[in-house]
């Protein structure tokens, strides 16, 4: 064996479909290069799988740099494994040794259902995204990107927030499948900033209600932020909540009252 | 404005109307074709199916606005999200002719730019209105809550990228593109919302459908349950990206493909210079056989980091080893004005040409070096980190080695393609009623693609090309209905989908598609890649269309056809691969030139440079296919520039 090559075992969760039990398989990857990634080992042992006349592992991957969020996996029931910062298309076999055992899982939620081995939908997501994830600008009818100065801190936190991928390793790190931290992203990038400050009461509120109706609820544990490979911070949630709450006041039919 | 081009005894085909306006008036063309376009009554709209088939940049732009607009629309993914399309890992940022910055840039400054960058291959109707849309881009952006950067005054910020000289490019951090995309989905949010758009997540379209020659709709497979369906419209537009995955290894992402255009080809729309691909020079260098895809450091290193190779063949002491009197330094050398910033075509061929001499770097000897000692040294570890931190991070955790303490391995890598589905000034197909837009179609950027343009283009022809002209087409449809999918038209669509993919299943032989692929892929890259020549292109013809018959015979497609099933879906991707790759080796061995990212070594300069024949090659080639068993015809469409002198690059 060459001396950057390591043998490691697998436990894989397979599952013919969403309505199959599903069960581990276990798999030996030998002569693993640990200058490749996590998910170029998974490609490695379905070719050797297809070799043997079996079905591959079922997994979704796209950009392959951490960007796009399609990527998940529980790796060693860690959300996008055991490196901060991370999205599991980023991590690298020079993280584990010769001999590592390593259990892959999907992503598990109520709202996130199995579609095939580590495959799973996380449609609910984009529900969230419909019920206010927008400003409301039509094409052609915006002024000039200039006429509305953005105080640069007040930018950066808005960036800050943006750079949520929607991979939901938050909902599958929660003991709850609680989708604050996505959620609070999602709404604090527009709520932060003068160009969303018309919608930002109804945003909120039709967000979050919207969330409530798919997710778990936040109990404060904070796993959200560790399996964020965006490092999202919890302070959008703070402020989501403090927005929640104004909405709720704000948003009574009774305006006058306000 | 001159005109400096002898008139050319060459004619356009008749089968390429342009529909570019008969004017000279080059600053007014589009203002008053927009006049003169036919108009959709708003209250007539809502009559009107759209279908758009991808949503990145472009097709989730076109989606929303036409919607906006109050056309019917269908919006299709095979993505679990629109979000997750691959313009989302753009990088650098999007070009913009507003000015800002007070250092003379200017709408016709733009299209100067990107007419000559493009090496004069494109058509100067449709650059200049592109260059005169892209101060809309950044407005319409700003307003949806995309977080460009910012001045500490509170406005926007600007950089100089890819050697303009001009500070036009705007910038999200390193993830513009990102951040672009998330601007144009939530307007598609918007829209999904109020009904204004059908969202259809994870359906793939295979097949074109076209009756009496013009478009009636689309059929597609559920990526979840394989089930085939059809989809008609009035109009389809095609916003599928770009082939760059024919060599396997690109910056690309793994689903990216040319499967959706390629099946509007087959259907009568011709694909235009698929010759043209665009290599970056700044991107990690594989590292085993395992590789699936490579990634892309911004170009932005190389104002900092010094390239270079050892002088000697196989030298495999470590960087630090090797004394500055044994290193070469071979841009600074060859082009002593520019050095290290040479454009990215050049950068990138002479990369090649040190490691095919046997001085490449590496484990593999598949690199070369970009050195930052000297600036460390120069600026401070810190300030280099504040610059580039979030790229040296990168490259640690992908290849394990720190670049602080030793030089970065580069290599050149597939980055964009700027061939695509030939289309006329309206972005329309030669198709009736079907429509390309962003990185799908050919029509911006010639040869070669000027950095922080390809957002441009993208959300150009989505947001304020396409919804214009959409309308003049559809104008003349009022008061008739699509096509019903029950129509033989559909039906026989359907049936010949379901039947290749019985037959694939059924092929059972020993090797995966990735197998075939990866394969495809090196004759590719080792034929069709940085530099060409007619022996290697006349062999990668034979090539290729050896491994695609042994490919047909021997794939073997695990799974069924009633679940996710990757392997199915990357096996008809690959097939399309074979069909496109054999095409672009055709038009690159026709066209005996060098322009732009196409090098024909047998075309160059006493420098060594691009040489281009615009005597013989100053057009576009659009194929026309036939069938299986016989060659695609080529069109030409001649390009005339009344309003750009051409010159030859130099980068002395």
């Amino acid at each position: 064996m060459s001396e950057n090559n390591i043998n490691i075992t697998l436990d894989v969760w397979r599952q013919n479909g969403p309505n199959d039990k599903g069960r581990f398989e276990t798999y030996e990857a030998k002569e693993i290069s640990t200058d490749s990634s996590f998910l170029e080992m998974l490609d490695v042992v379905n070719e050797r799988l297809i070799d043997d006349e079996k079905v591959p592992i079922t997994f979704e991957s796209d950009c392959r740099e951490g960007i796009c969020g399609t990527c998940s996996l529980m790796i060693n029931g860690q959300a996008h494994g055991p490196n901060k910062g991370q999205a599991t298309c980023q991590l690298h076999m020079r993280t584990f040794s010769n001999g590592d055992h390593i259990t892959i899982e999907p992503f598990r939620a109520k709202s996130f259902p199995i579609i095939k081995d580590l495959a799973v939908s996380r449609a609910a997501m984009d529900k969230i995204q419909h019920a206010g994830g927008y400003i409301t600008v039509s094409t052609g009818s915006a002024p000039d990107a200039n006429l509305t100065p953005v105080p640069k801190e007040a930018s950066d936190m808005a960036f800050d927030a943006a750079a949520c991928i929607g991979c939901g390793a938050c909902v599958a790190a929660c003991p709850n499948s609680a989708a604050q931290l996505f959620t609070s992203a999602k709404v604090q990038h527009l709520n932060l900033l003068p160009q969303g400050q018309s919608e930002r009461w109804q945003r909120v509120e039709a967000m979050v209600d919207t969330m409530e109706d798919y997710f778990g609820t936040c109990t404060n544990h904070g796993e959200c932020y560790e399996a964020c490979p965006k490092e999202i911070s919890l302070d959008f949630i703070a402020f989501m909540n403090r927005d929640y709450v104004k909405a709720k006041i704000k948003n009574r039919k009774l305006a006058g009252q306000n | 404005m001159t005109a400096t081009m002898e008139p050319s005894t060459k004619v356009t085909s008749p089968r390429l109307d342009s529909k570019v306006p008969d004017t000279d008036d080059i600053a007014n063309m589009w203002e008053n074709h927009k006049f003169s376009m036919k108009l959709v009554n708003p209250n007539n709209k809502r009559k009107f199916t759209v279908i758009v088939v991808g949503t990145g940049l472009a097709g989730s732009s076109a989606a929303a606005t036409l919607a906006e607009l109050g056309y019917k629309v269908k919006a299709f993914t095979f993505h679990d999200s629109p979000r997750r399309a691959h313009s989302i890992a753009a990088q650098g940022g999007i070009n913009a002719a507003k000015n800002y910055q007070n250092d003379g840039d200017s709408v016709h400054r733009l299209f100067y730019d990107t007419v000559k960058g493009g090496d004069y291959r494109s058509r100067e109707a449709n650059v200049h209105r592109l260059a005169e849309v892209s101060v809309n881009i950044i407005d319409q952006a700003t307003a949806q809550g995309v977080p460009f950067a910012r001045d500490y005054g509170g406005l926007l910020d600007n950089r100089s990228f890819g050697g303009a000289q001009v500070s036009r490019t705007f910038y999200a951090r390193g993830q513009t593109g990102q951040q672009l995309l998330l601007g144009a989905y939530s307007s598609l949010n918007r829209q999904i919302e109020s009904g204004g758009v059908e969202m259809h997540n994870r359906k793939e379209m295979l097949d074109l459908v076209v009756k009496d020659g013009e478009t009636a709709g689309i059929v597609t497979r559920d990526l979840l349950t394989g089930e085939v369906e059809s989809h008609s419209a009035h109009a389809v537009v095609l916003a599928t990206g770009g082939y760059g995955n024919v060599y396997y290894l690109s910056t690309n992402a793994m689903m990216c493909n040319v499967t959706a255009a390629w099946r509007a080809h087959r259907k009568g729309a011709f694909f235009a210079n698929p010759c043209y691909t665009q290599i970056h020079p700044t991107c990690i260098p594989a590292s085993d056989d395992h590789q699936s895809k490579l990634t892309l450091m911004s170009e932005s290193l190389r104002n900092d980091g010094r390239i270079w190779v050892p002088k000697e063949f196989d030298d495999a002491r470590l960087a630090a080893d090797i004394p500055e009197s044994e290193r070469d330094y071979y841009l600074e050398r060859k082009y002593p004005s520019f050095g290290n910033l040479v454009p990215r075509d050049v950068a990138s061929r002479n990369a090649k040409t040190v490691v095919d001499e046997g001085r490449g770097v590496g484990p593999l000897k598949n690199g070369v070096f970009l050195d930052f000692a000297d600036a460390i040294a120069r600026d401070g570890a810190e300030t280099i980190k504040a610059k580039y931190g979030n790229l040296f991070d990168m490259y640690a955790n992908i290849t394990g080695e720190d670049p602080y303490s030793r030089p970065m391995r580069i290599y050149p890598a597939t980055h964009y393609t700027m061939g695509g589905l030939w289309v006329d000034y309206h972005l329309m197909t030669t198709v009736p009623g079907t429509y390309a837009i962003g990185e799908a179609n050919f029509s911006d950027h010639g040869a070669n693609r000027l950095g922080a343009s390809a957002l441009m283009q993208g959300l150009a022809d989505g947001y304020f090309v396409l919804p214009y002209t959409i309308g003049d087409y559809l104008a003349d449809k009022l008061g008739d209905s699509p096509v019903p999918t029950d129509d033989p038209v559909f039906k026989a669509a359907e049936a010949e989908i379901t039947d290749q993919t019985n037959k694939w299943l059924a092929v059972n032989g020993t090797k995966s598609p990735e197998h075939y692929h990866r394969e495809l892929g090196k004759i590719v890259w080792d034929r069709i890649g940085m530099a060409r020549d007619k022996n290697g292109l006349e062999k990668a013809g034979d090539e290729i269309s050896s491994l695609e018959e042994e490919f047909k015979k021997n794939v073997r497609v695990m799974g069924d056809n009633t679940s996710m099933n990757t392997e199915l879906e990357k096996v008809g991707r690959v097939a399309d691969f074979f069909e496109l790759a054999k095409l672009k080796a055709r038009d690159a061995l026709v066209r005996e030139e060098s322009c732009g990212g196409h090098f024909r070594v047998e075309s160059q300069t006493e420098e060594g440079e691009a040489l281009r024949d615009d005597e013989n090659y100053s057009h576009s080639a659009a194929w026309e296919w036939h069938d299986e068993s016989t060659h695609q015809t080529k069109h030409e469409e001649q390009l005339e520039f009344k309003h750009v002198k051409l010159s030859q690059r130099s980068y002395k």
